[in-house]
């Protein structure tokens, strides 16, 4: 069966991602922390600035130190990528059934 | 992040982002007043953002971070919507991830909401003026507005510690680039192309779609038609 030009294309476009992330995981070394946190750690160990506040959490617990724990995170970005992914996956849903109708 | 911004460009970020952020408000009411069919297209814009910003990816740097998921917003919808939408995500990653901040919302909705897409979107217009097919004027436009996202963090950062610890701005901002911006580069192609992928979607599903796009105009402040 021979593929549809979209086909070749999601097939070629997931490759490339996947060779993309999984050839970086694989030849790249590093702790792969996150560079927002690597961007702040500058400010203050090359350039000696000292945050004014904490986040809402150390806040909230009164310790200035305070950091949600990485389980905790990330179920809730995993929750965050969920609402995107239901109305991505409604849309396309609808779409097809939409299509199927005419 | 929450306090890495001192509070005087913690205000002036708010001040640039607010008029874009209001004149956004009032074009997605009159986007769903005026085209209710279009609500749904509005939610896909939104629920990219969502998705995509909540992925970690690592990158040649041998550090992670986020994509910005913005593209598909501000190619039908503009800049100011973009703005609006980019701020609810921003809103539920300082509310429960303590993730980004509250002090630093305007300086994130202005480089992840405004600037980034702003670029992303001239390069759309840009590319569709030339003809050039919805894969891949979405695929540069989606990379640019990720990839200036980061310059634009950089350059926030490098104006921060100028201003109140006396760096050098140009190495401040070398400096800040690298560790921002350059991390950035795979991670924009992959979103772009994802972005290109959905786009050629909608190319054979939905071509209707890019009327909405056509439509949109790259100032930020004009009312939509």
């Amino acid at each position: 069966m021979a593929l549809s030009k979209n086909q070749i294309i999601y097939i070629a476009g997931f490759g490339a991602i996947a060779v993309l992330v999984i050839g970086t995981l694989a030849f790249v070394p590093g702790e792969f922390g996150g560079s927002d946190g690597s961007g702040g750690d500058a400010a203050e160990n090359d350039y000696g600035y000292t945050p004014w506040t904490g986040d809402l959490f150390s806040i909230i617990t009164g310790d200035p130190d305070y950091e949600l724990p990485g389980e905790i995170e990330s179920m809730l970005f995993a929750v965050q990528a969920a609402i995107g992914a239901i109305i991505i996956g409604f849309f396309i849903g609808m779409t097809y059934a939409k299509k199927k109708d005419e | 992040m929450e306090g890495y911004l001192d509070p005087l460009w913690c205000v002036v970020w708010f001040i640039v982002m607010a008029p874009f952020f209001i004149f956004g408000v009032i074009k997605l009411r009159q986007i769903l007043r005026d085209h209710p069919d279009q609500k749904m297209m509005v939610a896909l814009s939104g629920a990219f953002i969502f998705l995509i910003s909540s992925l970690k990816l690592p990158s040649v740097t041998g550090s992670c971070s986020h994509p910005t998921g913005t593209g598909v917003a501000v190619v039908f919808y503009g800049v100011g919507v973009c703005a609006v939408l980019s701020t609810i995500v921003l809103i539920f990653q300082a509310l429960l991830i303590a993730h980004g901040g509250f002090t630093t919302l305007g300086a994130n909705c202005v480089s992840m909401g405004i600037i980034g897409p702003l670029v992303g979107l001239v390069f759309w217009k840009f590319l569709r003026k030339l003809n050039a097919g919805a894969f891949i004027s979405m695929f540069v436009a989606a990379f640019f507005a990720d990839l200036i996202t980061y310059v634009v963090t950089a350059l926030q950062m490098a104006l921060n510690v100028m201003t109140s610890v006396n760096a050098d701005f140009m190495a401040a901002f070398s400096n800040f680039f690298s560790v921002y911006a350059v991390t950035q580069i795979p991670l924009a192609v992959v979103e772009g192309l994802i972005f290109a992928m959905f786009a050629q979607y909608l190319v054979t599903a939905r071509p209707d779609m890019f009327e909405i796009a056509d439509r949109n105009s790259i100032n930020p402040f004009a009312r939509s038609e």
